[in-house]
């Protein structure tokens, strides 16, 4: 068959919702697409376990040290089934760390910025962990099928993560002045960048219109940043908490909020490597995976010994 | 040097009674780590009460290019299904 | 108020040894390994979050879990030394955890014919996940010990510098046998014993050497701790401690 047919074959299949698998024929393009997108997403939960993680030891409770641990923990299995994905595609995960290690990955520029006070670890929850829940629910259709799959589970076990945050700025919504002040300061710091994980103005995003056309991505930028903030003005009265933007107000005409223009002079920076944290975030994955790798080797070795240990009783 | 660990795919019955089904993969150095493994990554929420891995390589999968002939010869076997077969109106329990 | 103090004994060891392991969450050698030693972090801070939630109703009045947990000065925690020790290397953490799994498997399995109906049933709960851990902390030590040369002498390294933490595991002081007495724990002598066998057996598989008996350390049990605890308690209790009485 011609490459021209294997084309309009694949597009038929997406376009009747038949899911892709891994042995399937598929454009090269479609293949680099989604391998970049998904290590990317994989990378971002990797690196997103490195901001929260630095609470877990001084989480102010015994149920919120738990909540937390579980929480971070569930990123690694996060990252973990999306390396998975990402391996269906004729990848190895260790191959995409390296791109990661050696700075050339990206991955979501919101996990550079640094978690300073236990209200940011409420606040990533509600919003960081919101945005990425109205990104990755699309997903769970996307045409590849292990990462729609693996989407499915990634977001079953997400909802706990954002009533998790929410509840924690609840708790410190109704607590001391202290507590209020730290619950505003970390939304002030934390919502431009939140409402930037969904990434460049559809204007600006020239791979989206492919994306949709291969169901790889449901909905514009655009489209899910006006649906953020829609939901997060109603959260965020019930926190009794403003939302850092003037030109925020409810559009009659369109039924969504406007809102103001967002620093994507800012969102660069950060994505071209000067956000606050890039480098240490970069050298805590280099650390952890360079240590590891005597453990990694010996693990391998034993396996070794022990298989010819069983094959010479066996024989 | 590469010391990667080998990657296997998993299977766990979510419950008894039900066929072990395939969940993803995971690296794991040796056979009792992958079950180890699968239990910490793949039944954080009680998804399991029994596991099989199996190493990826060793997994022979059908080729998508034969899908048609493959498949297709049985979608015409309509008398495999019992509604090929009329019964009488009034006949109950077949 | 035996009874307190003691339950506080037993809840302070795996708070301490949890919290060290929640350090490593997102540094470990590999993503599976990483969720695995969490999966432990949390069946220790579990344990110690019952513990801590039966001392505080012993105790009475307003005294809550966190409380106790996080907001007593050094000298009253009475963890084992061994928990408290720097993670290390990765051999180095699994070796501590493998020391103390051992120990709490025999110790948890004498707590569950206590006479106290709640410690007998929080130790059934926790023998399950602790069966589950020694075997992946002795798995480990195997692993590592018998791997490379490289991580046969980090395991050498790592036995050096934990096995004078290992004897207070086996060394009972008058509050134990006080509790002992009353049928609060039973067959403690039989502890040290299982304890030793165990370890033997391990770190035989493991090809490192039985340590000699050697000096033993101890202090845990008096509240008399290594310099490493203060720093755990400095992070620890920060933000009980930078918000005295507010609600989390």
């Amino acid at each position: 068959m011609d490459i021209k047919s294997l084309q309009d074959r694949f597009q038929e299949k997406v376009d009747a919702e038949i899911k892709i698998e891994p042995r399937d024929w598929m454009p090269d393009d479609y293949r680099k697409t989604l391998i970049r997108q998904i290590s990317q997403h994989a990378h971002s939960e990797i690196v997103g376990m490195l901001p929260e993680g630095n609470w877990i030891t001084r989480a102010p409770s015994l149920r919120r040290k738990l909540g937390l641990l579980a929480k971070v923990q569930d990123e690694a299995g996060h990252g973990l089934y999306l390396y998975s994905a990402c391996e269906t595609l004729g990848v190895e995960r260790d191959d995409l760390f390296q791109q990661l290690n050696s700075g050339k990955a990206k991955y979501s520029s919101i996990f550079n910025y640094p978690t300073v006070t236990w209200a940011d670890i409420g606040t990533v929850g509600w919003l960081v962990d919101g945005a990425a829940i109205m990104n990755q629910v699309p997903l769970c259709r996307c045409s590849y099928g292990p990462y729609a799959r693996a989407m499915v589970r990634v977001c079953k076990e997400e909802s706990f993560h954002q009533r998790q945050g929410f509840e924690i700025l609840l708790t410190l919504s109704k607590g001391t002045e202290d507590q209020k002040a730290m619950l505003q300061d970390a939304v002030n710091r934390w919502w431009w960048p939140a409402l930037m994980m969904f990434g460049p103005n559809d204007a600006d995003s020239p791979h989206t219109a492919r994306s949709m056309n291969w169901k790889i991505k449901r909905f514009t930028n655009d489209e899910l940043r006006q649906k953020f903030v829609d939901v997060c003005v109603a959260q965020a009265e019930i926190l009794n908490v403003t939302l850092p933007d003037p030109d925020l107000k409810f559009n009659e005409e369109t039924g969504h909020y406007d809102f103001g223009a967002i620093d994507w002079d800012e969102f660069w920076a950060v994505v071209k490597g000067n956000g606050p944290c890039n480098k240490q975030r970069l050298v805590a994955r280099n650390k952890a995976h360079d240590e590891g790798a005597w453990v990694r080797e010996a693990a391998i070795a034993f396996a070794e010994k022990k298989k010819q240990r069983e094959m010479a009783v066996a024989s | 040097m590469k010391n990667n660990w080998p990657l296997w795919e998993v299977f766990i019955r979510s419950r008894q009674g039900l066929n072990h089904k395939h969940v993803g993969s995971l690296h794991a150095a040796d056979a009792d780590m992958a079950i180890e493994n699968a239990r910490d990554v793949y039944t954080r929420r009680s998804e399991g009460v029994s596991i099989w891995v199996v190493p990826s390589e060793q997994i022979t999968a059908s080729n998508p290019d034969q899908k048609d002939e493959l498949f297709d010869p049985a979608e015409d076997k309509v008398y495999r299904h019992p509604t090929f077969y009329d019964l009488p109106d009034g006949i109950t329990h077949m | 108020m035996k009874k307190f103090e003691y339950v506080l004994r037993l809840a302070d060891s795996p708070l301490i040894l949890g919290q060290r392991l929640c350090e490593w969450c997102g540094h470990g050698p590999i993503l599976e390994q990483d969720i695995a030693l969490s999966n432990i972090a949390l069946d220790l801070l579990g344990l110690s979050r019952n513990l801590f939630q039966y001392a505080a109703e012993l105790k009475g009045g307003n005294v809550t879990e966190d409380d106790l947990a996080f907001t007593r000065q050094e000298r009253e925690y009475q963890n084992f030394l061994i928990c408290e020790q720097e993670n290390g290397h990765w051999g180095k953490t699994l070796l501590r955890q493998f020391f103390f799994d051992v120990y709490q498997y025999y110790f948890l399995h004498a707590l569950k014919n206590s006479s106290d109906e709640r410690l007998a049933a929080i130790a059934l709960k926790s023998i399950k996940e602790v069966t589950y851990h020694m075997r992946y902390s002795s798995e480990w030590v195997i692993r590592l010990g018998d791997g490379t040369t490289e991580s046969h002498g980090k395991m050498l390294d790592a036995l050096e510098a934990l096995w004078p933490f290992t004897g207070e595991l086996t060394q009972f002081d008058e509050l134990d046998l006080e509790m002992e007495k009353i049928g609060v724990i039973k067959n403690l002598a039989q502890i040290p014993s299982q304890w030793t066998n165990k370890v033997i057996e391990i770190l035989g598989m493991a090809t490192l050497p039985i340590p000699e008996k050697g000096w033993m350390q101890k202090g845990g049990k008096s509240g008399v701790h290594t310099e490493a605890m203060g720093f755990i308690l400095a992070e620890m209790q920060y933000m009980q401690r930078a918000y005295p009485g507010a609600k989390w």
